[in-house]
């Protein structure tokens, strides 16, 4: 195991080298950096004096070794607009995405998996259709027009809930819905089709010609075992969800920063647009480093392959 | 002394129908079989000659694709066939239970072992926990588990094959059903293994007076374990009886070709002896007998009409042409060389 | 012999629903075909079926509602914006926006990722491992994420969109067709083309490739409704297709500014469209997936 764990964290800090040379190479091949890295509305001699101070003069390779110096050590940039740190600004807003995503993963889960177990344990016939038409309709409707959509109903017409900002829980309810929608599709697929495998298989057989009653099969011997893959996903998305969370947060004025990246491209603020892309990137690749060895431990014949 | 068979199937059968309604696989068809309590039945046959779907047939635990379309099928005088889903779980692991060919499948892995084993005792009794894992404790030291204490708190994956299928066996027995069906048990465990599993279903079943059907396709197991022998090809019943009698004159003669195709120490032949032919593709049988064309004794009336089945004597039935009671006194009985 | 008619076991009924059945999976999927044959025609003739010019709007005409409401018009069929324009006009040019950079961006991405899928599988060794690493973190990165990165450092234009949406999103194919490729190499005819003395690349070319097409249109169909989810969010957030040519994520963003007044016409028209041509995308892809290749079923 502990050679899985290795390899691993050297994909993982593969995967981080290679991350910080793309967002590097695509700011540069896009045209002049200078451009970006100043403020909108500076004079030539601003753009000479950012030539200098990023080392824009000097060879690619000293110009990258300056990149990874400054993030490595945390320094991410100031943001144009609001005057300070990057990496303060992306740290005070992301509790308020962890809370999103939460939340819409709750939602996700409470609406997914038991669609998905009904789907399947009514294979064929009504709820199982209906389950398939969720799922295309998780695929299809974007999840900023499911937002606008509930903020039509329930804000404008129906004057229930608040149609943007923090701070109460009915603040929540609509971004989750919007956010989660998406992913209730997703895992109540996968809840299907691994309960059908699970459903088919030899120790639900046996369960049921030990006369165990129908409920007592499925609860507990068929459930169990085929909510592992979901919860696999569901672990991995929750990170995706604060990634994708971007236009939700934008919809609902959520401070998250899904909304900062937002804002970031809106005021033209490169140092957050690329600290934010960067810090999302790597947290996606760490958090699916910690699930990679959670497995690890969790499931034994990984435990005892090595 | 006439005593009333504890399970009795008449004209069974079981087809599987494709999901367009097009194809048909009889895969149990027209099986008349009686067990008695306490007796041993085998049931032989190749692969989808349709023995694990006769098995699945009296649990009715089937696929959905299934579909039992005719028969009778009485145990302890009740009929089993017309009980509701809630009725049968209450004789499923109660009053007859069944065991599966592959223990590692299956137990569920993520279940300890004393919660699977005291589940149905749990389930059909209404035991308490601390009863029921006692029970199982106990069940587990009469399937000769060693250390049970700490094997009931273990999971799966910690025990090798031969304890598995025990525990498996242990399962089975936990309830004192009437009746045990066994597909094939030992198939998956290793050779040194199988004769101590053997031993001890023996054991079992005379300890708690179980009637045992056992289901395999090997003959040297049905000679050491089963009273009653039930021959099946392509879905039919071909060939029933006392295992002595059929062994030393087999009246059908794919029972001649199993008995002739094990390989013997004393025997003077010098190649094997494989049957011909492949097994049948069972959704598209031919019309007439299922084994004729692999038949060595096959004549006209084999390729186009399906025999019936016949009682040849007291207590054998079989089903072909050749031992319908009227040529009898023309054809002489197939023989075989004494054991 | 006696026999009990009953039949014991449950017959299994036609399910109530099964013209759904027949919409997705065994027939083929007319609806959601018309649809999107509709949407390209739209937007292929654009200029006849507009009514209006798109771009340019009346002030005096703003904020008109659909024309079975009060206040409409059946001058303006769905009402007009906040500039005047005619919301049906820009749903009509938008489905070209949308045809253009949905269709030339799959292809993009396919044709990308499947000769990358093609090189890394069939080559092997240190190429398949640096490819295979570039699509790992490529795909660790969300494509959303990813997409508004470069769509927020590159200028605005449609060209640009284009290609930042094949560059999200050609990994998708690499992935898959590099295996499938892995197991084509082991057939018979890939290997008595190597006996017969082909290099490398006509193999690739001539062998390979055609085997792995099906696979490659499959996912196409399937990365479309994606792509234009991905275009109309890029859209949404004013870094997609630049103003003034209309783009329904642009519309919808548009309409939220007054949404609050209950101005629906400007966030629903432009957000069914989307929807339709999304779902008969998928609705299709999913056909095309079991009907073509049953192996895809994974995917």
């Amino acid at each position: 195991m502990k050679q899985y764990i290795v390899r691993r964290i050297g994909y993982c800090l593969l995967s981080l080298f290679l991350l910080s040379l793309t967002i590097f190479f695509f700011v540069r091949v896009t045209g002049d950096p200078a451009t970006l890295l100043v403020e909108p509305g500076a004079s030539p001699d601003d753009i000479a004096a950012i030539h200098h101070q990023f080392g824009l003069d000097r060879p690619l390779l000293v110009q990258y070794g300056l990149f990874m110096a400054s993030v490595l050590t945390g320094d991410l940039g100031q943001s144009f607009y609001y005057r300070t740190s990057v990496f303060e600004l992306y740290w005070s807003r992301l509790p308020y995405s962890v809370m999103l995503a939460t939340a819409a993963m709750a939602f996700s889960l409470l609406l997914g998996i038991p669609s998905g177990i009904l789907a399947a344990v009514r294979v064929g016939r009504f709820w199982d259709s209906a389950g398939k038409v969720f799922a295309l309709l998780g695929l299809s409707l974007p999840s900023f027009w499911v937002g606008l959509v509930l903020i039509l109903v329930f804000s404008v017409y129906l004057g229930w809930l608040p149609s943007s900002g923090s701070g109460t829980p009915l603040h929540l309810i609509m971004p989750a819905f919007a956010l989660g929608w998406y992913f209730a599709a997703s895992h109540m697929r996968l809840t299907r089709s691994s309960m059908l495998e699970v459903l088919g298989s030899e120790y639900v057989k046996l369960a049921r010609l030990k006369g165990l009653p129908q409920a007592l099969v499925i609860g507990k011997h068929a459930f169990k075992n085929a909510l592992i893959p979901v919860l696999t996903l569901a672990g991995i998305n929750f990170v995706i969800m604060i990634s994708v969370a971007v236009v939700v947060e934008t919809v609902f004025a959520w401070p998250g920063v899904g909304r900062l990246l937002y804002e970031g491209v809106a005021f033209r603020d490169f140092p957050v647009v690329q600290g934010t892309v960067l810090m999302l990137g790597a947290m996606t690749v760490t958090v699916n480093l910690i699930v990679d060895i959670l497995y690890a431990v969790i499931d034994p014949r990984i435990r005892l392959a090595s | 002394m006439p005593n009333a068979p504890l399970l009795e199937l008449e004209n069974l059968s079981t087809h599987y129908v494709s999901a367009q309604g097009t194809r048909v696989v009889r895969a149990v068809d027209d099986v008349s079989l009686r067990i008695h309590a306490g007796e041993t039945l085998g049931i032989v046959g190749e692969s989808g000659s349709g023995k694990s779907t006769l098995a699945l047939t009296i649990m009715r635990v089937l696929p959905p694709a299934a579909r039992i379309v005719s028969g009778r099928m009485m145990f302890e005088g009740e009929d089993l066939l017309h009980k509701s889903d809630e009725e049968m779980e209450q004789v499923r692991g109660r009053r007859i239970a069944m065991i599966l060919q592959d223990p590692m499948a299956s137990l569920n892995p993520l279940f300890t072992i004393g919660n699977q084993v005291a589940e149905s005792i749990r389930a059909h009794e209404g035991a308490s926990r601390a009863k029921a894992w006692n029970r199982a404790r106990e069940l587990l030291k009469a399937v000769r588990i060693p250390s049970p204490e700490t094997r009931v708190r273990q999971y799966p994956h910690e025990m090798s094959g031969g304890m598995r299928q025990r525990i498996v066996g242990a399962i089975g027995i936990s309830c004192e059903p009437r009746l045990l069906i066994a597909d094939e048990p030992t198939t998956s465990l290793d050779l040194t293994i199988q004769a101590q599993y053997l031993k001890l279903l023996r054991d079992l079943q005379q300890a708690h007076g179980l009637a045992l059907i056992f289901i395999t396709h090997n003959l040297g197991i049905v000679a050491k374990m089963c009273d009653q022998l039930a021959v099946m090809y392509a879905g039919h019943v071909v060939e029933s009886g006392p295992v002595s009698r059929i062994f030393n004159a087999p009246a059908h003669p794919y029972t001649e070709a199993l008995l002739n195709s094990i390989p013997r120490m004393s025997d003077d032949r010098e190649r094997l002896t494989a049957i011909d032919g492949q097994p049948p593709d069972m959704s598209r049988l031919p019309p007439g007998c299922s084994f004729a064309p692999r038949c060595p004794r096959a004549f006209d009336r084999c390729l186009q009409m399906a025999p019936p089945e016949t009682v040849t004597e007291e207590g054998r039935t079989a089903r072909c042409w050749l031992a319908a009671p009227v040529l009898n006194t023309n054809q002489p009985a197939l023989r075989r060389e004494a054991v | 012999m006696s026999t009990s008619a009953e039949i014991l076991t449950l017959p299994s009924r036609p399910p109530r629903f099964a013209f759904l059945r027949g919409l997705r999976l065994s027939g083929f999927p007319l609806i959601p075909t018309v649809i999107l044959v509709g949407i390209a025609f739209v937007a292929v003739f654009a200029n006849q079926l507009a009514p209006h010019n798109p771009e340019v709007g009346s002030l005096a005409a703003r904020f008109k509602p659909p024309f079975w409401e009060t206040g409409g018009t059946m001058k303006y069929l769905l009402g007009t914006d906040q500039l005047g324009r005619d919301v049906l006009s820009r749903l009509i040019f938008g489905a070209r926006v949308s045809m253009v950079v949905g269709i030339t961006a799959v292809i993009f991405a396919g044709v990308v990722g499947t000769t990358l899928g093609i090189i890394s599988g069939y080559l092997g060794g240190w190429v398949d491992q640096l490819i295979m690493r570039l699509v790992d973190t490529w795909l660790a990165l969300p494509a959303l994420t990813f997409a508004i990165f470069l769509a927020a450092i590159a200028g605005p234009s449609m060209w640009n969109i284009v290609i930042i949406l094949g560059i999200t999103y050609w990994t998708r194919y690499a992935r898959v067709i590099r295996g499938e490729v892995l197991s084509l190499k082991e057939r018979e005819f890939v290997r008595l083309a190597i006996v017969a003395g082909c290099s490398k690349w006509t193999i690739m070319r001539r062998h390979i490739l055609p085997n792995v097409i099906n696979s490659a249109v499959v996912l196409g169909t399937l990365m479309l409704g994606v792509v234009i989810i991905t275009e109309a969010t890029l859209s949404f957030l004013g870094v997609g297709v630049p103003p003034p040519q209309p783009a329904w994520g642009l519309m919808l963003s548009d309409g939220k500014q007054s949404l609050m007044v209950g101005r629906w016409w400007l966030t629903i028209f432009p957000g069914v469209c989307i929807m339709l041509m999304v779902l008969s995308a998928n609705i299709l892809g999913d056909w095309l997936r079991v009907k073509l290749d049953p192996q895809l079923r994974q995917l």
